[in-house]
């Protein structure tokens, strides 16, 4: 299977190729389990540290050994950084796959690979370079059993050298992933210098493609998407985490567990937290609830088969009203479907998560940079607003590497919502749970152990009236639906704003939500580029909508709703939500084959339906 | 007419009354076992004297997950999910380690619907007592067997129930409870001194309470039903339990009886009423279970008893504050901890 989902063959090479500089896309097909995340780690920051934006993508199968692999680098000196369809340069390392991935290159593209596999006779319109890396490999790595992991690092010093990518860099990069593993890094570092040499002396550069320092980078970071949302809930106080591994979820976790046995453990050595494995997600939810219900800063991180597992619970959280932070790293459902790739297929199911009437708040973070602050956001909303909150990231978020700006130290002290100690209950002559005393739906909660005779209530999932007590009366059952109802008006009001880009209020509306930003950010330069189209665009970053949402819509004739997903889900809750005269004007544009959306798709498909 | 002075309440050693326990009204069957047992509840916490705030009352789905409403008003309770109290329990207790929690289970609720989480509840050691009111049927559903119900036992309708039943007890001691008994809601003092010494336990405390249902399952041929468990009840132990609070120490015979120093100070003494029965040791007490489902026995009394197992609080090395108490300065680490942070990512 190919990832590059294209194959324009027999177009003209230019006869003379102007150079393409810092805006290329490099591909390394290679097996899982062979080491190459290392390597191609390697590359990509030292593009990142030469300067020149850049972006990684890995496209990994279901798989622990043996099975075929794809890592995406693009180098963009516009800056931009979603998947690009073509690839235009290959490192070949998989015999499986090599033949399918050479043929499925557009014209021009240059292809490296093993010199056994002997692929240059496949096509005439590629530049091709054969290494032989097993006489490479023996001469600096002695010990054959690590030699398969050296092959990788053979490559980068072969790539280094074709880019023109500077070698201090790459030292820089190398030891800095093997950090203070030094024997694993000189051994490596020995490896990608052989690779260069050889280029250096055996290659003869035909291709266009190269790198030059750029400035674009100064002072930034990589990081993934759920390392980014771990440290978030770290800054944002979180005390109690559960979890049960599941793909792409459990690296938040797992970097969270590591930053809080670093960071929040006191002075007395006692860990100022709990993170329990739990049995399964239906645990995983009851712990949440019951550590909110308690007061703590709970949370848990699934995927889309937890969140199905935490349908009841997700309920009672909202009945009950309880905090609790739910981090679904969306990938491709329906049922185990392809669980290493990328999806926002859950956004539907978890807006309305559980039996009954149900709603959740949503919110989307579209980067690294927001996983990192709307951990934050989840946190406070959810106890302002007692009630689960859901962020909605997804694989290509939280499992790539994504450079961004430094974090932004939370200037905002924790907003812990509606909390009653033992001195108010002493003030106050009484105290209804269920009460909306403020009018904005949201009631007082106290928390078990309150040392008030008084503090008591009776958290149920059964009927309940204001003061929580056990009722089937219609009227207290409807007012209470009414009042949540009415909550979720106050969530729409708290929730964060979308983002708006406004190119002259043309007719064109886009609305996207999650890692589609990137590829729309492109889109939109590419209609206007080549087509003369303008387009506003709006980018949601939460569930319910914020009232400018409904503003873009009515403001435009034509909006495309973006999902990545194949029933258009957004677009599904924007119709319930928007004015009918509104609704005729929304169209869709979907992606859904688990690969990341791209701008050239996007582009195509809405050029399409506006008839250009 | 001479004036009386009213007579002053009987307090406990927190200066509640027995009336400070108490819950609502009960809705359940006349004759229901399990008011005996909230009846027991009160009366033991009661006795402990233990501030009813500073108590956590979970439950799961059913009649028994019902019960929480009648007993202790004054505590925070949770009505949960069908068979997914234990994991509600958990989170409750990680931000709460100092609140006592007790949950209130039945039959349906922890061996089939609720296994999972009752098998990791108890794998864990968190400190709670878990009381499951255990009449062998779905009583809200109107009398369907659950998977307590012994091989052979009868419905109303006749129905024979053809599966093994599911011994919570043995479970609970293979998995690493570290306090479990079995009792049965007519023995008023057994139960009564069980949960007293429950209270004294850090750690899990697992009681199956054999609490009949007397509209759908006490009949002729049931084995859940007050005859057949007056009938067969055979008690491993006598219990008696002196508080730590309390100063007079009562004797006891060293040969006949066994003494467990508790977590808070306090002491279980069991009168052996078998010769041989050591409630330290797993392997007597999983084999003696076996017994006694073969001699179609109901043992009751104290089974299983570890006080040096550490408990979940204790493995996972937590603060001895409540995390959920604890102030933003300790939960969020400083702008040079991001700074820090950031350096190693650029």
């Amino acid at each position: 299977m190919a990832t590059t989902e294209l194959a324009v063959h027999g177009a003209e090479r230019d006869a003379v190729r102007e150079p393409v500089v810092n805006d290329f896309s490099i591909q390394v097909a290679t097996v899982n389990g062979s080491g190459s995340q290392s390597a191609n780690t390697v590359l990509l920051r030292t593009i990142f540290q030469m300067g020149v934006p850049v972006s990684g993508k890995n496209m990994f199968p279901s798989n622990i050994a043996g099975l075929p692999t794809w890592y995406t680098i693009r180098t963009s000196k516009k800056g931009y950084i979603a998947r690009k369809k073509e690839i235009d340069f290959l490192v070949a390392m998989n015999p499986e796959t090599a033949k399918e991935d050479v043929l499925a290159l557009a014209s021009g593209a240059a292809v490296l690979y093993d010199e056994p596999l002997m692929l240059n006779d496949l096509r005439s319109d590629l530049t091709f370079y054969a290494v032989p890396y097993d006489k490479l490999c023996a001469a600096v790595c002695p010990e054959a059993k690590l030699r398969k992991l050296v092959k990788n690092m053979i490559y980068v010093g072969v790539v280094a050298q074709l880019l023109n990518l500077d070698m201090v860099e790459v030292e820089k990069a190398l030891r800095k992933q093997f950090a203070k593993k030094v024997t694993a890094a000189n051994l490596n570092w020995n490896a990608a210098k052989a690779g260069y040499d050889y280029a250096a002396s055996s290659l003869t550069k035909a291709d266009p493609f190269t790198i030059e320092r750029m400035d674009k980078t100064a002072g930034m970071i990589i990081i993934d998407g759920n390392a980014a949302a771990a440290l978030g809930c770290m800054f944002a106080g979180v005390t109690v985490v559960t979890w049960y591994p599941i793909t792409p979820s459990s690296s938040l976790v797992e970097t969270l567990i590591d930053y809080m046995k670093e960071y929040r453990v006191g002075l007395d050595g006692k860990a100022t937290f709990a993170i329990v494995q739990a049995e399964d997600e239906l645990a995983a939810i009851g712990m949440v609830l019951g550590a909110g219900w308690s007061g703590a800063r709970s949370m848990t991180a699934t995927a889309g088969p937890g969140v199905s597992l935490m349908a009841e619970f997700a309920g009672l959280g909202y009945y009950v009203e309880i905090p609790g932070v739910i981090w679904d790293i969306q990938r491709v459902g329906p049922s185990t479907g392809l669980p290493t790739r990328t999806s926002q297929g859950d956004i539907e199911f978890v807006a309305k998560l559980s039996h009954g009437d149900t709603r959740h708040p949503m919110l989307l973070p579209c980067s690294v940079s927001e996983c990192f602050s709307m951990a934050g956001d989840a946190f406070d909303l959810t106890e302002q607003l007692q009630t689960p909150v859901f962020v909605m990231s997804d694989l290509d978020l939280g499992m790539n590497n994504w450079m961004s700006e430094p974090f932004q130290y939370p200037e905002k002290p924790l907003n812990r919502g509606k909390v009653l100690t033992a001195e108010d209950l002493e003030r106050l002559s009484g105290f209804a749970r269920y009460k909306d005393v403020d009018g904005d739906g949201v009631g007082y909660r106290t928390l078990p152990g309150t040392d008030h005779s008084g503090a008591a209530w009776f958290a149920r999932g059964s009927g309940h009236n204001e003061r929580s007590q056990y009722s089937e009366r219609p009227d207290d059952y409807a007012n209470n639906m009414d009042r949540l109802a009415h909550k979720f008006e106050t969530a729409r009001m708290l929730v964060p704003k979308p983002e708006i880009v406004r190119n002259d209020g043309n007719e064109i509306g886009i609305i996207a939500y999650g890692t589609s930003h990137h590829a729309v950010v492109e889109t939109l330069d590419q209609l206007q580029t080549e087509y003369g189209a303008k387009a506003d665009y709006l980018r949601l970053r939460a569930y319910p909508f914020a009232r400018e949402t409904h503003d873009f819509i009515a403001a435009h004739k034509r909006v495309y709703i973006i999902d990545q997903n194949r029933d258009g889900q957004m677009l599904q809750l924007l119709k319930l939500d928007t004015a009918v005269a509104d609704i005729a004007k929304l169209r869709s544009v979907r992606h859904y084959n688990g690969l990341p959306i791209d701008a050239r798709s996007i582009t195509d498909d809405i050029i399409s339906q506006e008839g250009k | 007419m001479a004036a009386t002075a009213t007579p002053h309440p009987k307090t406990n050693r927190i200066g509640l009354t027995v009336l400070d326990y108490r819950g609502g009204k009960t809705t359940l069957c006349a004759g229901c076992g399990h008011n005996a047992i909230s009846e027991r509840i009160i009366d033991a916490f009661y006795e402990m004297g233990i501030a009813p705030e500073r108590v956590i009352k979970l439950s799961g789905i059913g009649c028994s997950s019902k019960s929480p409403a009648y007993f202790m008003s004054r505590s925070h309770s949770f009505n949960a999910v069908h068979g997914r109290m234990p994991s509600v329990a958990t989170g409750a207790v990680l931000a709460n380690s100092k609140i006592i929690a007790l949950g209130v289970s039945g039959d349906g609720d922890t061996a089939s619907i609720g296994i999972g989480q009752f098998v990791h509840l108890m794998r864990r050691n968190l400190p709670i007592i878990y009381i499951i009111e255990d009449n062998g049927v779905y009583g809200l559903t109107k009398g369907q067997f659950s998977a307590t119900a012994d091989l052979g036992s009868k419905l109303k309708t006749g129905v024979i129930n053809d599966l093994p039943p599911i011994d919570t007890c043995a479970l609970a001691i293979m998995l690493g409870a570290t306090f479990v008994g079995r009792s049965f809601s007519g023995d008023k003092r057994q139960l009564h001194t069980m949960l007293k010494a429950a209270l004294a336990h850090r750690g899990t405390v697992m009681l199956d309470v054999i609490s009949p249902c007397t509209t759908f399952n006490d009949h002729e041929g049931s084995t859940k039903s007050y005859k057949f468990v007056k009938d067969h009840e055979e008690p491993l132990n006598d219990l008696n339990f002196v508080p730590h609070f309390h100063e007079i120490d009562i004797d006891y015979d060293e040969g006949s009886s066994i003494n467990v120093s508790m977590h808070d100070g306090s002491s279980l003494r069991l009168r052996k009423l078998e010769h041989d029965y050591d409630p330290t040791s797993k392997v007597a007490a999983v084999s003696r279970l076996i017994e006694s489902h073969d001699a179609e026995e109901v043992l009751t009394g104290v089974l299983y008893v570890n006080t040096t197992a550490p408990n979940f609080i204790d493995m996972i090395d937590m603060t001895d504050q409540p995390l959920a108490a604890l102030p933003e300065s300790v939960t969020r680490p400083s702008r040079e901890v991001l700074e820090e942070c950031m350096e190693a990512l650029r």
